[in-house]
């Protein structure tokens, strides 16, 4: 018999801050603490009990280095704790995770992320990711750049500035059931696009919300899960790709990675109720959906998606998490999750959640 | 254009506003009416000053608000022999952790009014309070001998 490649891994808990424009009161650890209590406790495990912690957040965000160290206080890492960090969304630090499970010899891992998008001018702050010898010193912010994005959509004849609206009134009007949403409501197609562009072709609806947010996951891992009692969301495939770091170099219109993580996630093996996808622009949802192969009726972002909060660091794993709610609420047997990072979907994580752990052994 | 580019230049300027939290902003309310306010964990019962979002420890936050002395004992420090940016102070000086009464986590900060050799561990000292009380760390001016005996090793050696 075949050893099986990959040991089965389950989110078992999520827990996330309402994600707001500005936290004037708290600091970093003060919001993380009540969604990693949360996490911690809706695990049933104890806190010592967790095997490895790993986070997702950028000090360009904090304006300050290592900020990821003194958000360890809100873990309580003593006696001294297996831990680790990525300078990306939390999405990727679920990737270490379940990586790190992979090894065999731990159960448990808690993943978090917080992000605080207000206190610098974060247009500006994310030009620090571009080349910093071509790109960066001409400081093109990361509103134009989508824009460049949209642009070369729009010429493709693949999007229209209408479906872009129509995308920015879906996902807000989902987003109302969303309590941990910021931007909500009921919007009208034809008078979002009465609106002046903010940067041509984008218009304000077509840019997520600047927010600040945390959130935090526990996964379980082998016999363990198995034991669970409550139902849980089951990590059928995760996989991330990146692509080149020159703009130049890429058919923006495209998005190869995506496509590739997909494809290892093994995103077509089944049918897909529910997709939460990270895309943080409207003219990015037609390209991640054409990436990831959904078809028409796949429930796209029930929770509103990036549009309706966008956390920097925080809103791709909020993307696996709230697929993971749709997965235990019973309401989806099988999801697709999708996180981002880097100008233009640079890169790009695709994760597929299941109610059942893989079948074949 | 025989010359090959080696290197440029690429200024960076980013401008933050920093939030200081809840606990932060209490201890600095605190000193703004000249005294040290602290926090207990409610788990493993140490009081940290200035208080922190959650105990590193626990990872609890902190709930008992706790008032401290505003003199303690100086548990280790280092002589500054090299300037720094944007501080004028005359060399050498001495920066030093101090653990206030009641406090069980030092607090850095200047140690003056004796000679840099004659600083020592387990020196009593206390704070000198700017005329003027404001919510900043410069209300804090230094930190003085008091002229009390030295603290034994025992009473702080936990706390190095």
């Amino acid at each position: 018999m075949l050893r099986p490649l990959t040991r089965d891994v389950a989110i078992v808990s999520f827990a996330e801050m309402p994600a707001v424009r500005r936290e004037w009161e708290r600091d970093e650890v003060e919001m993380l603490v009540p969604v990693i209590t949360e996490a911690i406790e809706g695990s049933g495990i104890g806190r010592k009990e967790i095997g490895f912690t790993v986070s997702g957040s950028s000090d360009f965000l904090t304006g300050r280095p290592f900020s990821f160290v003194i958000a360890l206080d809100a873990v309580g890492a003593w006696p001294p704790i297996e831990e680790s960090h990525v300078e990306m969304d939390g999405a990727f630090a679920l990737y270490e995770a379940w990586v790190r499970l992979q090894h065999g010899d731990i159960d448990t891992a808690l993943v978090y992320a917080f992000g605080r998008s207000s206190l610098g001018e974060v247009r500006d702050v994310l030009a620090m990711q571009l080349d910093p010898y071509y790109v960066a010193p001409l400081w093109p912010d990361s509103i134009s750049l989508a824009a460049l994005q949209a642009r070369a959509l729009l010429d493709s004849g693949r999007a229209t500035e209408h479906a872009m609206a129509e995308i920015a009134a879906r996902s807000r009007s989902r987003a109302r059931s969303n309590p941990n949403a910021q931007v909500a409501g009921a919007f009208d197609v034809d008078a979002l696009l009465a609106e002046p562009y903010l940067v041509s072709p984008l218009r304000r609806h077509d840019c997520p919300p600047i927010s600040d947010g945390a959130c935090a996951m526990v996964l379980v891992a082998g016999d363990r899960a198995r034991r669970a009692k409550t139902q849980l969301a089951w990590i059928r495939g995760i996989d991330h790709r990146i692509e080149p770091h020159a703009l130049g170099a890429r058919d923006l219109t495209r998005s190869p990675s995506t496509a590739l993580a997909a494809e290892r996630a093994g995103v077509s093996a089944g049918a897909v109720d529910v997709a939460e996808i990270h895309a943080p622009f409207t003219h990015q949802e037609i390209i991640l959906r054409d990436a990831l192969g959904l078809g028409p009726d796949v429930d796209v972002n029930p929770s509103g998606g990036a549009l309706a909060a966008n956390p920097l660091m925080v809103a791709g794993l909020t993307r696996v998490g709230a697929a993971a709610r749709k997965i235990m609420d019973g309401s989806a047997r099988r999801a697709v999750a999708h996180a981002t990072s880097g100008p233009c979907l640079q890169q790009n994580l695709v994760a597929v959640l299941a109610a059942e752990p893989e079948a074949v052994r | 254009m025989s010359e090959p580019v080696q290197r440029i230049k690429a200024p960076v300027r980013l401008g933050y506003q920093v939030v200081a939290g809840r606990d932060l902003s209490r201890f600095l309310a605190g000193i703004a009416e000249g005294r040290f306010l602290g926090k207990r964990c409610p788990s493993c019962h140490k009081v940290y000053v200035p208080p922190r979002g959650a105990c590193p420890a626990c990872g609890a936050l902190l709930t008992e608000e706790v008032s401290v002395a505003d003199r303690g004992t100086l548990t280790t420090f280092c002589v500054v022999n090299v300037p720094v940016e944007g501080r004028a102070m005359k060399l050498p000086y001495v920066y030093g952790s101090v653990l206030l009464d009641g406090a069980d986590i030092p607090f850095a900060h200047l140690i003056q009014g004796l000679p840099v050799e004659e600083v020592r561990m387990g020196l009593r000292v206390r704070a000198e309070w700017a005329a003027a009380l404001l919510p900043t760390m410069e209300t804090i001016l230094c930190f003085l001998p008091t002229g009390e005996p030295d603290a034994p090793f025992h009473t702080y050696q936990e706390h190095l």
